[in-house]
């Protein structure tokens, strides 16, 4: 019998889902589209990941993390929730122990984490711009008709770089099409585009961070070879992507899982079984006052086991 | 009766309530600013204006609705657009055909005789004399206190409560209470009585809660359903907090005297002139919350304000110089929480790492040898 944990981050383009062993090791792991249905997105990685696990794993405890942390918490029983940030940097210094920054790039959100002697002391995600970095790359790759997994590859051919506005996707796109227009070939405007993402990143997110070496990339955009380079050319440094960096969030869920039912406490988790049960999600406005909330309720074969969305506590009393 | 109405700000509603009735009129007292709200707000304004500019219209587009007929409003001064904004709004209520008297009342510090006649005319049209208006006024100033006395309170026993919630449904209670008493001695008496009750609330007084400063523009700050309920939201992550603005503090230094000159003095070294709005302040109030010891500061300001972005690319360096960690939050239309929240508990675990490592340094300073 072998003690393992479980990590799930559920983001609003991807679900990953990662078992790591009491040593850190990752057994496991599995990087699925969440296509707006997040509980849909867990039960599909749950029963997927439990078809590789060998035979004498048990999951000792379980954590999630993402925009969806707390839906996915409460439908395999998490022994603990994290928001992404936290759960990104336990993971980075995992794998790069003097890490002190992180570039983080996902489907929705950029965000910059500044560490020092291993401790989280800044950190910024995109407020108002600079969203979307990851899917806004795969909707041009379409677009372009290029396989996003050959635009990196693609940008790295580029002679000349052509210049793209980078203020924000809708600006992008548009610069783009004007610059195709023009006649630019496509290794140069995708070039261009990746050199416009960083430059972005770089002047809204990581504004008036103080980056320092060792510098880790990690998010699904890490695959990117052409925002890598972007990256390293801009910084004029060294950028590292850990081995499992498409994943990162769920890794740091599953180590930050280990770490708290360590002091001998019973995980809350559900099991694998979980993946078959029916999961519903319904809403509704609550007329209580002029508020006029909006009430989730997530129902487990039609018991309420979740409620959230209350300004004023009304319906938060579930489950005290 | 003419019925009168005024814009929402946080729990001010009550106070301006009794001030509107005393006076003789019928109060259109204005819901809770709601999704709505919003909706109507942003429908009818400038796209680039910033969210108390929207929220505030749909406000009143509600408050009309219902069948006001004089809203009274203050306007401002210096860089901040908000000195516009009361004509802004009277413009495009009437192009929507309401039919409306609107009082922008100016801080009195700059212009006293417009001041005055403004006031004479209000004062006309409920029929009140000088004299009555001092005592109404009086009796409305104790009510806004003692509000903000027990949003201060509920927040500092919030982070302590053994149950989740029950600070906020108390404070809720406390408002019921208030709303009732309308004299100086029924004001005391429910004084005492939320005290009491807030007190009551039964609570784990072994936790250290962090220290948090919230800064930034008035409305966002002031609104709950604006600031998407921050102070409520950090205090049950067991966070206590300290608003820089509240509504009698600010109108005692910024209403009727010169601003409050030491925090803008604060700023100097950092923002020598006056930026507009509370841009100077949010960066001098930064500075004090460091001295004063707290874990961190938050930034609250709404999308496209000049003065808090002159702040934001200001606070950065403050935070260096003096080491305390600082995040900023823009608002806009979101009605989503779970961005707003990520950040605030990423935040949180940022603060509680840096005090348990400031911990560690300063037990091994006090235990050589160990």
């Amino acid at each position: 019998m072998q003690p393992c944990y479980l990590g799930i981050d559920v983001g609003s383009v991807s679900t990953n889902v990662v078992v790591i062993t009491a040593a850190g090791e990752v057994l496991s792991s599995l990087y699925i589209r969440t296509h707006g249905q997040p509980i849909q997105a867990v039960k599909e990685g749950l029963s997927r990941v439990k078809a590789t696990l060998p035979e004498d794993v048990i999951i000792a405890g379980a954590g999630t993390t993402g925009s969806g942390r707390y839906l996915a918490g409460a439908i395999i029983g998490a022994d603990i929730v994290k928001n992404e940030i936290t759960a990104h940097a336990v993971a980075a210094r995992l794998e790069v122990p003097e890490v002190q920054t992180i570039l983080e790039i996902g489907g929705q959100d950029s965000k910059i984490i500044i560490l020092r002697q291993g401790v989280v002391i800044d950190f910024a995600m995109n407020t108002v711009c600079a969203a979307g970095t990851g899917s806004f790359l795969d909707q041009q790759a379409a677009r372009l008709g290029v396989p996003i997994e050959n635009f990196g590859e693609l940008a790295l051919k580029a002679r000349h770089p052509v210049r793209i506005a980078g203020r924000c996707t809708v600006f992008a796109e548009s610069d783009m099409i004007h610059k195709q227009q023009m006649g630019h070939n496509i290794e140069d405007i995708i070039g261009g585009l990746c050199e416009a993402l960083v430059r972005n990143y770089l002047n809204n997110v990581a504004k008036g961070k103080e980056i320092l070496t060792p510098i880790v990339f990690q998010g699904g955009v890490a695959a990117n070879a052409g925002i890598r380079a972007a990256f390293s050319k801009a910084l004029q440094q060294e950028i590292i992507v850990p081995r499992h960096f498409a994943v990162m969030g769920a890794l740091g869920a599953a180590l930050l899982a280990r770490d708290y039912v360590n002091n001998n406490r019973e995980t809350k988790f559900k099991g694998f079984e979980v993946a078959e049960e029916e999961f519903r999600a319904h809403s509704f406005t609550c007329q209580g006052c002029s508020n006029l909330c909006e009430i989730v309720n997530i129902e487990e074969e039609g018991r309420i086991i979740a409620r959230w969305g209350s300004r004023c506590g009304k319906w938060d009393t579930l489950g005290e | 009766m003419k019925k009168v109405s005024f814009a929402h700000m946080g729990y001010s509603y009550l106070g301006f309530k009794q001030l509107v009735e005393d006076m003789g009129f019928e109060a259109v007292v204005p819901a809770s600013p709601s999704p709505a709200t919003l909706d109507r707000g942003v429908t009818y304004a400038p796209e680039y204006a910033c969210i108390p500019f929207k929220m505030v219209l749909g406000t009143y587009l509600e408050v009309l609705e219902r069948g006001a007929e004089m809203i009274i409003t203050s306007g401002g001064v210096g860089p901040c657009r908000a000195g516009l904004y009361g004509m802004m709004h009277e413009r495009i209520l009437r192009n929507l055909g309401f039919n409306l008297e609107i009082f922008i009342f100016d801080p009195p510090l700059t212009g006293l005789w417009p001041f005055f006649i403004k006031l004479r005319r209000v004062l006309k049209a409920a029929g009140l004399s000088w004299l009555a208006f001092v005592d109404v006024v009086r009796r409305a100033w104790a009510k806004l206190k003692l509000l903000d006395e027990l949003e201060q309170l509920a927040t500092s026993i919030r982070p302590y409560e053994l149950k989740r919630g029950e600070t906020t449904r108390t404070f809720r209670s406390c408002l019921k209470i208030i709303d009732q008493a309308r004299s100086q001695k029924e004001i005391a008496a429910a004084r005492e009585e939320c005290r009491q009750l807030l007190q009551n609330i039964p609570r784990d007084a072994g936790r250290r809660p962090l220290k948090v400063g919230i800064v930034g523009e008035i409305y966002v700050l002031l609104e709950p359903f604006m600031n998407l309920e921050i102070e409520k939201t950090l205090g049950e992550m067991g966070v206590v907090t300290h608003r820089s603005i509240y509504l009698t503090q600010y109108t005692a230094t910024d209403v009727l005297a010169h601003g409050a000159q030491d925090v803008r003095q604060l700023a100097h070294p950092y923002l020598n002139q006056f930026v507009g709005g509370h841009g100077q302040n949010s960066v001098g109030e930064t500075i004090l919350y460091a001295r004063n010891g707290f874990d961190g500061v938050i930034q609250l300001a709404p999308f496209t304000c000049i003065p808090e972005i002159v702040a934001k690319s200001i606070l950065p360096r403050v935070s260096r110089d003096l080491g305390i960690p600082i995040l900023s939050l823009t608002i806009d239309e979101q009605t989503g929480r779970a961005g707003v929240e990520t950040r605030l508990e990423a935040f949180v675990d940022l603060l509680r790492q840096r005090r348990e490592q400031m911990e560690a340094r300063s037990n091994a300073a006090l235990l050589p040898g160990y």
